[in-house]
């Protein structure tokens, strides 16, 4: 009864041609991604990795609603001119909680990953504002409407959504505890989605990013999403044989 | 139709259609076979398959040194290559960064060899981690950030001093004084402080400055100095030269502009001119880095 299966059945046959493309296409995904997900050298273990905080998660957005990943990278690979470059090569841990990470590939302008604490609040506004003012020879564009307010009042439902990928922003009692116990009562307190808006606008008027307190902009929030980045674990407490062997 | 000699593969569509079946050269064939040969060579020396909950790590090796210094084996991977890679290049330059730790810095620009290692590698530095605020030549921007290649010093200019302006960062602070000082007071002093670098100004509103600098309602001379040429302790900078940052006054063409632009700094205050800190925990540079570009910056024109 069973014709055999040959060749030609499978040239003469769209839906056997579609799932055995199908099939060989995700070969090379099943072998090379598909595992990383079930290893255990896969998230390096290191401490101080968090969670954005309110505000600097709606940086985040914004860097993402402004396509400066089409022009910047967030991915230091382990060569020695990167390393010499932009500091210690990017670890997978360090973009657990980014939904989607932002490492990409092309750099028209430098990496970031490490550009926490690397120049001033003033300095990033500036630049932002009109990159050349600063860096005469830039080929980046200005950003002038940063300035504007940012639009807090869904906050909270963004971390509703990112906390359904994994991320431990906490709604209830326990979550929260659990989050003190894991990152210290300051950090999950910035964790907490019922007090997503107000911690964010404390954290804008504290740091002043921006160099105006009158009200929270955009650029508050773009300004503390980059002086975060690249800054939580501290790698002088990290030997560096540690993370060769955890390959 | 001229007679040909290729089979066909045997498969025919809509009656009459057929497909030649030209075999592959040998050349490419045995091509073929020696690049998986080479995969498989390749598996067995380098880290490759997915096993389990780990991958194979290859048979290859890299030897490093750990954090107590003593030489460690490990799988080959590029971890370890790049540690492995940084130790080698850092175990060539160790013996300049040694000698610029241990010498004087005067001593360090007069050896010819420590000398070009300093511009060369102060360069490479200065470009990734000052430029982008001081400028690729140190020249800065009015406005923003100092020049560090004259000889205006806020913080002092010798080796030792932008050392430590380095390591601890500098943020200069003045008040606002918009609203301690009548407007006419304020004017009053632009056309004192213009006054003291050479600037034709109106004598009478200069004497009337004068008094308020170096009174405790201006409190001017407090920051500045009795001869208004700057104290290091505080930031302030000289303001009897030529040289500004923040107040545009080389811009201005007359001198209504330049009193303006003065004006526009003592009302407002400055708060903004922040120098990070290199130096200290989680540093982006080591005390060797740091020196060797103290040494770099004195060396761009003004160094005291
Ligand atoms: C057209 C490409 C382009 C886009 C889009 C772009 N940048 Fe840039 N960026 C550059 C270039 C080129 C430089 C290097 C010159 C300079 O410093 O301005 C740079 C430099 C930077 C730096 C300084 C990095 C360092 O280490 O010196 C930061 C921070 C930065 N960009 C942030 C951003 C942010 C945030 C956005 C989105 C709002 C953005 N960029 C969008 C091209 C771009
Ligand atoms: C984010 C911008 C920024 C970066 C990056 C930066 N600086 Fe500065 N630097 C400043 C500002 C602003 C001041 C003036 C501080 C003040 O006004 O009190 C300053 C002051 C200085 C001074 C003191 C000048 C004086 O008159 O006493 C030195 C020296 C100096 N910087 C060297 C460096 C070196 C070397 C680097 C690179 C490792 C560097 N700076 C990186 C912004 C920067
Ligand atoms: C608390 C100390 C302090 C007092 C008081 C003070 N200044 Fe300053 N002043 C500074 C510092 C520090 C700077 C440099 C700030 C920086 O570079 O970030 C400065 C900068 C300036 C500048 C800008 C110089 C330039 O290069 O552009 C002017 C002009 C000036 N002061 C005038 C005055 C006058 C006039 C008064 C009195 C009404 C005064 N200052 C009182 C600390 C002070």
């Amino acid at each position: 009864m069973f014709k055999k299966f040959t060749h030609e059945t499978i040239e003469s046959n769209a839906g056997w041609l579609i799932v055995l493309t199908m099939f060989a296409i995700s070969v090379g995904g099943l072998v090379e991604i598909a595992p990383l997900f079930l290893h255990d050298d896969t998230l390096e273990k290191v401490d101080g990795v968090r969670p954005y905080s309110p505000l600097e998660q709606r940086g985040r957005d914004i860097y993402i609603r402004e396509g400066c990943y089409t022009c910047h990278s967030q991915m230091i690979r382990p060569f020695r001119d990167e390393q010499l470059r932009y500091g210690h090569y990017s670890l997978a841990a360090e973009s657990k909680y980014d939904h989607p990470f932002q490492w990409g590939s092309k750099r028209t302008g430098p990496d970031l990953a490490r550009v926490g604490g690397k120049y001033s609040n003033e300095w990033h506004t500036q630049h932002l504002l009109q990159p050349k003012s600063v860096v005469s020879e830039s080929v980046m564009p200005n950003y002038p409407w940063l300035m504007g307010p940012l639009d807090a009042s869904d906050v909270a439902d963004r971390m509703r959504a990112l906390r359904t990928t994994g991320v431990p922003y906490s709604l209830t009692q326990t979550e929260f505890d659990q989050n003190v116990k894991q990152f210290g009562e300051e950090h999950a307190r910035m964790f907490h989605i019922p007090d997503a808006q107000v911690n964010l606008v404390a954290q804008a008027q504290a740091g002043n990013y921006d160099g105006d307190n009158r009200s929270v902009s955009e650029m508050d929030a773009l300004v503390a999403y980059l002086q975060v980045l690249g800054t939580m674990v501290d790698f002088s407490k990290v030997k560096p044989e540690d993370l060769v062997k955890f390959r | 139709m001229a007679e040909n000699t290729v089979q066909t593969t045997g498969h025919t569509w809509d009656e009459t259609l057929q497909e030649y079946n030209n075999p592959l050269p040998n050349w490419w064939i045995y091509g073929l076979y020696v690049t998986i040969l080479f995969a498989i060579v390749y598996w067995i020396i380098y880290p490759s398959w997915p096993v389990g909950k780990s991958h194979l790590r290859g048979i290859s090796t890299v030897t490093y040194l750990n954090a107590e210094g003593q030489s460690e084996t490990h799988g080959w991977n590029t971890r370890a290559k790049l540690l492995k890679e940084m130790q080698d290049a850092n175990a060539l330059q160790k013996p300049y960064f040694d000698k610029i730790a241990a010498m004087p810095a005067a001593q360090v620009v007069k050896d010819p060899e420590l000398n070009s290692f300093v511009l060369s590698a102060g360069k490479a530095l200065f470009s990734e981690n000052c430029a982008a605020c001081h400028q690729a030549g140190g020249q800065g921007k009015i406005g923003f950030y100092p020049n560090l290649a004259d000889d205006d010093w806020k913080y002092g200019g010798s080796v030792g001093e932008i050392e430590a302006t380095l390591v601890g960062g500098r943020r200069g602070y003045m008040p606002a004084f918009g609203e301690v000082l009548e407007k006419s007071q304020i004017e009053a002093i632009a056309h004192y402080v213009l006054g003291l670098s050479g600037h034709a100004v109106d004598k009478a509103k200069a004497t009337e400055g004068n008094t308020l600098f170096h009174s405790n309602t201006g409190a001017c001379y407090y920051c500045h100095g009795e001869d208004a040429k700057g104290r290091k302790a505080f930031g302030a900078p000289n303001l009897t030269d030529k040289i500004w940052q923040w107040a545009n006054v080389p811009v201005a063409t007359d001198l209504n502009g330049k009193v303006t632009a003065v004006q526009k700094v003592v009302m407002g205050g400055l708060n903004k001119g922040v120098m990070p800190a290199w130096g200290g925990e989680n540093a982006r540079l080591n005390p060797g880095q740091i020196k060797l570009l103290s040494i770099y910056v004195h060396e761009l024109g003004g160094g005291k």
